[in-house]
């Protein structure tokens, strides 16, 4: 099929690993888009009190300075031709180690130019809001800090030339997102959150490191030019198991299943936060990992197929989980999970998906950070309530977040003409492109995220009726009001953005040509099911959700207590029993395994994947630290069986 | 009928000095009142150390050669082992030396000889008794730490091994607080030192054996021609590397290394930790790469699977610790099978990432029982994990400094551990050995856990105890910052040390 022959074409000659050229120009201070929050950061921290006043300031200024040097570079690409838009700046000579040497360089081109825009840009705008919400925690100034360590940490991530720089960020991101879910320190609770949210991503970060390790050994370098120039001649089993491997890392950092178990807990951390990291930026970082290596992925129809797969049990379980949250923030985090399972399946299709999964990432990242920062001004006005059982009739007290979160809501209904419209349809209708695999899976695919839509826009509409419409169930003592001008005027650029993004960036193709010369130019293929009869269904199914929603929650009234539901919706609440799941079959086996010993319990993480198998570990390190009894007879005795064991075994091979 | 060899003396006047030092010491030990030895000691060992390194420095230049009737070798891995010992004991008896505004040094008690709780240890405590012979033993170690790597021949190896060793015995045994569990690592790490030095001189038998001689040239030259004693090559090469492997705290041989490294004063921990550590390995290379390179195909194996041991029974037994000691202890362990990673995959990368490792090691090690020793409650170390909750709120800089070494131990991007491993693996699997590799990658995965545990309960532990961060003085702070920076400064920009390692991988043979 000539999908496949122009997959492999097109890996061989991948634009981004052959033909970036020295930057010059503007392009040359690309390091500056990094150093410039890198410096906040360091200010901020070492400056201590000293810099409390200006601070929050200062550190939102540099983060607006990052994106004026990244639109100029942008300036300057769009300027050039098509195939001149790679560039690469180099940094240093970073590690050598005999053969191997892996330099420190940023690499510019149209998808990580698109990232830094994105990443920029809302970054920004969620500072100026940041010194709104955080206007009376005495702590804000280090709250600042984390933001620009974030901000440049992501920008390491998405500018690296080589995966290990890329990791550098990948780290870094991990690193700046748990000290700023973990924030508000003073709550257990919170910060046992942090700590999941941490070590669950560092199973997805070691599966990333063994697939360097393998890349290393099969190419013998890292940097992206290397390992996508030569991906053509490793074998297919190593090119899988390294596709499968980048999967799995993807799939920590962007809370896709079966590592998808820390987002909803993540929300302990401060609003902003949540809508900087786990919605518009870091939760991405997957899908850009995915992007980037698509010479590798489109070697590997199975690691791919994997990533579709992921992708799509992803989209529904999100959905399904969103339907039965009562808590605004979790509620719209399984929305997050849920819309970056389209992403990662769009992604999954190869060539004809690439652009399209970058499209939507770029609108969800403003309409889903536009809502997010609804919900923290809701939160501010509701006394940091989170129920959404207790609210209620909002529409009327909080005109701008009520209209600017609208815009949120329609658009990841995907209303035309909304933002969302125009990239989640795409995928819809790739989707249920045959790619020659069977007609089965274009099936599989598209009407997975044709119902996926339909949930989306019933859980959507109950997040937005129960806040905002029906009857008004607040507590005695809110006192619901509209939030400062620094907290709306963010809202409302990014409800523009919700409103207008998607049409502006499909104009005539825009963006997909923009990302031509990275994802590959793709004929139009012909879905299994005809575009408007795709479309229609889509929007029927839209608005069947949204009626269902409306009639449950907008018209009826909400019980203040949630009742005990079926057992489906139960099953919904408590994230489709992930945890139990985990505690059963990962960590209770783990330690069974050992003899049903006695584990320390005082595990400060729960349940968490990587809590369970870590105990199950400890477990077996209880058995062996029993030969550590503190008797040197005991000692000599280990030494002497070590060196007979070691001497019989060569006596044996000799 | 007996020749004088020929000494270059200005080859080994690094290894001259450090040990005159040490005897003036002694001297002034005995002669010195003791209001003004802590003093006096703490300088001269200081200018000791500096005035060794400008020699090895000095030396580097072009004073390479064997000598001592070939005995010696001063080559460029002997140059860089005790360039690094030298550095590391600086900083080393810097830690030790802190005295928290009293006239002694903190960490050691004030009359080493007396029975705890004794009549005799209250009238050395109030006659102001000091335990300034640290300084001297330290500087004697030292000496027998540089003449390890050095050694060209089996016999002055096991004399190096003993004078580096028993000053340790002894400095063990010194701990001011809790000094009946001090004394009892002092004599564990006696008795299985003990042990263990009876198979290296075992192997070392073997060997003359084999050979006919106990220098590494002629053991090197004797395999491959030697036919008739053919058996004792193998079962002697083991032997002594089980001698040396006792000393880096390799598994199965690594059952001391919690207990003593728990008992004893903690600085002494950190200098016993890095330097033991640097000097065994460089005597290894020494061994394999120059002695015994030939007849790798029967080693390197067992090697391998010591390594890998080493790193999954370090890594997984780190985990369950709640002493924090302790888990720098089974981390040490876990950081010797990394080490080993990079050393048995032979050639010029193997030799240069295991010193880049040593090096990397070392910096982070000392700074990090530096710290450990200022955490206290009621007067003695807080060492529990529980004692250390939340002290990112009342100390900050320290809780930073020991957060960043940890994430320096579990081999984060941006530090020198990082950097290290990376060389050891890369090493490792350049030289068919990526199985280690994968395991090495799987141990620091399993050890992070616990690192990211120790910083999550620094900063967001309980805050209910009565633990303190005592205030430590110029001398600590410069060893800690020293090392902080250093492991910093190789996570960044590792080049120029990788290079100075590569280059100085060349033996003389």
């Amino acid at each position: 099929m000539s999908v496949l022959e122009t997959s492999v074409g097109l890996a061989l000659a991948d634009p981004s690993a052959v033909r970036a050229v020295e930057a010059t120009g503007t392009s040359a201070l690309a390091w500056l888009l990094i150093a410039l929050p890198l410096l906040g950061a360091a200010l901020l921290l070492i400056g201590g009190r000293a810099t409390d006043s200006f601070g929050p300031l200062l550190a939102t200024l540099l983060s607006w300075g990052s994106f004026v040097v990244g639109a100029l570079i942008v300036l300057q690409l769009s300027g050039l031709a098509e195939d001149e838009r790679a560039m690469s700046v180099p940094l240093w000579d970073w590690v050598t180690a005999g053969d191997l040497s892996v330099h420190a360089g940023l690499l510019i081109d149209p998808l990580s130019m698109a990232f830094v825009l994105l990443i920029t840009f809302v970054g920004s705008l969620i500072h100026v809001y940041s010194l709104g919400y955080m206007e009376h925690d005495p702590d804000k100034r280090r709250f600042f800090a984390y933001l620009n360590l974030f901000v440049a940490a992501m920008l390491i991530l998405v500018l690296a030339d080589s995966y290990l720089l890329l990791f550098v960020g990948w780290e870094g991101v991990g690193l700046a997102s748990y000290l700023l879910i973990g924030f508000w320190n003073h709550n257990p609770a919170y910060a046992s959150a942090a700590n999941k949210a941490f070590v669950v991503n560092r199973i997805g970060d070691f599966a990333l490191i063994i697939a360097m390790a393998y890349m290393l050994a099969t190419f013998g370098g890292l940097d992206f030019a290397t390992v996508h120039g030569s991906a053509g001649s490793a074998s297919t089993t190593i090119l899988t198991i390294i596709g499968l491997l980048l999967l799995l890392g993807a799939c920590g950092k962007s809370a896709q299943f079966p590592l998808q178990s820390w987002l909803g807990d993540a929300m302990a951390g401060p609003t902003p936060v949540s809508a900087l990291i786990h919605a518009a930026t870091m939760v991405t970082a997957g899908v850009y990992l995915v992007v980037r290596s698509q010479a590798i992925f489109d070697l590997t129809p199975e690691a791919r197929l994997a990533v579709a797969v992921v992708g799509a049990i992803t989209l529904l379980y999100g959905a399904i989980v969103g339907c039965a949250k009562d808590d605004i923030k979790k509620a719209l985090a399984a929305s997050t999970m849920s819309q970056i399972g389209y992403m990662m399946l769009a992604a999954g299709l190869g060539p004809i998906g690439y652009a399209f999964a970058i499209f939507h990432l770029i609108t969800h990242g403003f309409f889903k950070a536009g809502m997010f920062l609804g919900a923290g001004s809701v939160m501010h006005g509701m006394a940091d309530r989170v129920d959404m059982r207790r609210f209620g009739g909002l529409s009327g007290m909080m005109k701008i977040t009520w209209l600017t979160f609208m815009a949120g809501w329609l658009a990841i209904l995907g209303v035309p003409p909304f933002a969302g419209f125009w990239s989640k349809d795409k995928i819809i209708e790739s989707a249920f492109v045959d790619q020659g695999n069977g007609a089965w899976q274009a099936w599989v695919f598209g009407l997975v995220a044709l119902i996926g839509a339909g949930i989306t826009a019933f859980y959507m509409s109950r997040l937005f009726f129960m806040t905002f419409h029906g009857k008004a169930r607040w507590e005695d003592d809110v006192d619901p009001h509209e939030s400062p001008l620094t907290m709306t005027v963010p809202m409302i650029v990014l409800a523009v953005g919700s409103v207008a993004l998607g049409f502006i960036l499909s104009w005539r193709g825009t963006f997909a040509s923009w990302l031509e010369p990275v994802t590959g130019h793709v004929e139009h293929h012909e879905p299994v099911l005809s575009v408007p009869v795709i479309m229609g269904l889509t929007l029927v199914l839209v608005i069947i959700g949204g009626a269902i929603a409306w009639l449950r929650y907008g018209r009826d009234e909400v019980p203040v207590v949630a009742p005990v539901g079926s057992f489906a919706t139960r099953a919904a609440r408590q994230d489709l029993f992930q945890d139990e799941f985990n505690e059963n079959f990962l960590r209770r086996p783990g330690a069974s395994l050992v003899a049903g010993l006695e584990v320390a319990d005082d595990d400060v993480i729960d349940g968490g994947l990587v809590g369970g198998t870590s105990r199950g570990l400890a477990g077996v390190a209880d058995v062996v630290r029993r030969a550590q009894n503190g008797f040197v007879r005991t000692y000599a005795l280990t030494m002497l069986a070590g060196i007979v064991a070691i001497l019989g075994a060569v006596w044996v091979i000799q | 009928m007996f020749d004088v060899p020929e000494i270059d003396y200005l080859a080994i006047l690094p290894l001259i000095i450090v040990f005159a030092g040490g005897l003036i010491g002694c001297l002034l030990e005995g002669f010195l009142h003791r209001s003004r030895r802590p003093n006096a000691q703490l300088w001269l060992s200081i200018v000791t150390l500096v005035a060794a390194l400008v020699a090895v420095v000095w030396v580097a230049r072009d004073n390479q050669g064997i000598t001592a009737a070939g005995a010696v070798t001063i080559d460029g891995p002997t140059l860089l082992i005790q360039g690094l010992v030298l550095m590391l004991s600086i900083i080393g008896l810097l830690a030790m030396s802190e005295r928290l505004g009293g006239t002694n040094p903190d960490a050691f008690t004030q009359a080493g000889v007396s029975v705890p709780g004794s009549v005799e240890e209250a009238d050395a405590v109030r006659l102001g008794g000091t335990t300034t012979e640290v300084y001297p033993l330290t500087l004697l170690s030292v000496g027998g730490m540089m003449l390890f790597p050095a050694s060209n021949d089996l016999l002055l190896m096991f004399i190096a091994l003993e004078v580096l060793s028993l000053p340790l015995y002894v400095l063990s045994g010194l701990a001011r607080r809790r000094r009946l569990l001090s004394q009892e690592a002092s004599l564990k790490y006696f008795l299985l030192g003990a042990f263990s030095s009876a198979f290296f001189l075992f192997g070392a038998v073997l060997l003359y054996g084999y050979a006919g001689s106990m220098r590494l040239d002629v053991i090197a030259e004797a395999i491959g021609t030697q036919t008739v004693m053919d058996g004792l090559l193998v079962p002697g090469i083991l032997l002594l590397a089980v001698g040396l492997l006792f000393k880096v705290g390799a598994v199965p041989f690594h059952s001391w290394v919690p207990d003593v490294y728990q008992g004893a004063p903690t600085t002494v921990t950190g200098f016993m930790a890095a330097c033991t550590k640097v000097a065994a390995f460089g005597a290894m290379l020494r061994l394999l790469y120059v002695g015994v390179e030939a007849a790798r195909l029967d080693w390197q194996p067992v090697l391998a699977a010591v390594a890998a041991v080493t790193m999954v029974v370090g890594a997984v037994l780190t985990i369950v610790q709640t002493d924090v000691k302790r888990i720098l202890a089974y981390s040490s362990i876990a950081h010797a099978g990394f080490v080993l990673t990079g050393l048995i995959a032979m050639q010029q990368v193997g030799a240069s990432s295991t010193m880049f490792y040593l090096m990397a090691y070392g910096f982070m090690t000392i700074p990090a029982f530096a710290l450990v020793a200022l955490v206290r409650s009621a007067g003695s170390e807080a060492t529990h994990i529980s004692q250390w909750a939340g002290l990112g709120q009342r100390a900050p800089w320290m809780a930073a400094a020991f957060s960043f070494l940890l994430l320096a131990f579990a081999g984060i991007p941006l530090t020198s551990g990082f950097t290290g491993k990376f060389a050891v693996f890369a090493a490792a699997i350049a030289n068919d050995y990526a199985w280690l590799a994968v395991i090495g990658v799987l141990a620091s995965a399993v050890t992070a856990y616990i690192y990211f545990k120790l910083i999550v309960t620094l900063y967001f532990g309980d805050r209910k105890n009565d633990t303190v961060v005592v205030t430590p003085s110029a001398l600590t702070t410069f060893a800690v910052v020293s090392g902080v920076l250093i492991t910093l400064g190789l996570g960044i920009a590792p080049a120029p040390l990788l290079d100075l390692a590569a280059n100085a991988a060349h033996f003389l043979r």
